[in-house]
């Protein structure tokens, strides 16, 4: 195997692409990606980098020891299994022997409704926040669609930055889907307490302003100011460019347990669909920054045709929005049985997620050692 | 291989502690511990635990 093509300059490529390098690949590498920037951390992008002040740089050092070539700033628009080349446009398709698909994923659309106005925003990777950081600095009264894990985390920063927010969800509860009732209904408190003005089971019908939006007109009938409006209603895998490749995409390219869409061909991060043992039946997608990096990991290995080093990940998130530290292992959410089984000052606490009485999963708030047990635990019975 | 966690950066995310267990772990009040200098069997999984940190905190530096 003599060229290797990444499609994907995030996380998961460049984890795929240091592992090929650590298990001594060292045939041509290049890493396409749509972005001009080389691979860098998303978390902070709706937390620290929102602060006040010079951002601190989310580039990730590692990817600039990889002896490849970067193909940055187009993103590839097609794939042809038969002449082994990704295309790019119009310009040159790009030949591979093993191929790593990692496109990730692209915030879902602004709904129609919401456009045609200045100072609607959505955030997903360094230039959207850039966009943000700059809507920011007249302190304008905000309004966030969507509540959950990105809407309550910008939320919470905007709040930090004295700014009115308004969050808006036509779920009932934030983080629901993630979390389930019980503990979203925390969350919801934890956003009243912090005076976020929660408008749950709520659409936005029409933004209003002259040329630039000044207010929302929601369905109940309220208007809420409205200087600046944040959407983050959620994700969608880039899978776009696979449609005609024959690769089977089901929501997300569907690979088997080791990465493997199809020989010599690899996929990880936000935009692969696979079967977890912990959850018996259709496929999943894990979208959270430590699954990208294991997978990339496990994603190399099969290309090489390893024997994958360790078992599968299982799944984890965190999240940190005012003074919560939430993290997760396995499957969490409002699929599940939800039960707290340990609280502590602090509001620290510790929960499980069951289905049909068998643990799936583990949430926790402020207690990184309960999450490491967890993990242990659901390890164990992937075995 | 030296191994250099930057306290301040550090926010316990514990993705070190499940890639490479053998250096990296958990202390009973919830600190983090590890091995400044581990052996070279336990170099890669430390190089993917600098990777897949979400806070970067972890730096490695050539050995003296």
């Amino acid at each position: 195997m003599k060229e290797v093509v990444i499609v994907g300059a995030g996380v998961a490529g460049l984890s795929a692409a240091a592992e090929l390098r650590e298990q001594g690949w060292d045939g041509h590498l290049t890493i396409i990606g749509d972005e001009t920037h080389r691979p860098y951390r998303r978390p902070p992008l709706s937390k620290d980098y929102l602060s006040p002040g010079i951002p601190e740089s989310v580039a990730i050092p590692q990817a600039d020891d990889l002896d490849a070539t970067w193909l940055l700033g187009l993103p590839a628009t097609g794939l042809d299994l038969d002449a082994r080349t990704v295309l790019r446009g119009s310009s040159d398709p790009v030949r591979f022997d093993g191929l790593v698909i990692a496109t990730g994923a692209h915030a879902r659309q602004v709904p129609t409704n919401l456009r045609g106005i200045d100072g609607v925003l959505t955030l997903r990777g360094l230039d959207d926040a850039d966009r943000l950081r700059a809507a920011l600095t007249n302190d304008p009264a905000v309004l966030v669609v969507g509540a959950g894990f990105l809407g309550t985390e910008l939320a919470a920063t905007f709040r930090a930055r004295g700014l009115p927010v308004t969050l808006v969800d036509r779920a009932r509860l934030p983080m629901i889907r993630a979390l389930g009732a019980e503990l979203g209904s925390r969350v919801a408190e934890l956003h009243e307490t912090h005076r976020v003005h929660l408008k749950l089971g709520r659409n936005v019908r029409q933004l209003l302003g002259n040329g630039r939006v000044s207010h929302a007109h929601l369905d109940d009938g309220t208007a809420v100011r409205a200087e600046l409006v944040v959407v983050a209603t959620g994700s969608e895998p880039t899978t776009g460019w696979l449609l005609s490749s024959g690769l089977a995409i089901t929501s997300g390219l569907l690979v088997d347990s080791s990465g493997v869409a199809s020989p010599g061909i690899v996929a990880a991060g936000d935009v692969a669909s696979l079967r977890h043992p912990l959850i018996p039946g259709s496929p999943v997608r894990i979208e959270h920054f430590a699954n990208a990096a294991e997978q990339g990991t496990r994603a190399a290995q099969a290309l090489l045709e390893l024997k994958p080093r360790r078992p599968m990940p299982v799944p984890s998130f965190w999240s940190h929005f005012y003074h919560w530290r939430l993290q997760s292992v396995g499957f969490t959410g409002d699929s599940f049985a939800y039960q707290t089984v340990e609280t502590g000052p602090g509001e620290q606490f510790v929960g499980e997620f069951r289905h049909d009485g068998r643990l799936v999963g583990a949430v926790a708030n402020n207690n990184p050692a309960a999450i490491v047990k967890y993990r242990r635990r659901l390890q164990v019975e992937m075995e | 291989m030296r191994v250099q966690v930057d306290r301040a950066l550090c926010e316990l995310h514990a993705q070190c502690v499940f890639i490479a267990p053998g250096v990296f772990s958990l202390t009973a009040d919830d600190d983090l511990e590890y091995d400044e200098t581990p052996a070279p069997g336990q170099h890669a999984a430390v190089r993917q635990a600098a990777l897949a940190c979400p806070a970067q905190a972890i730096r490695l530096l050539a050995s003296l």
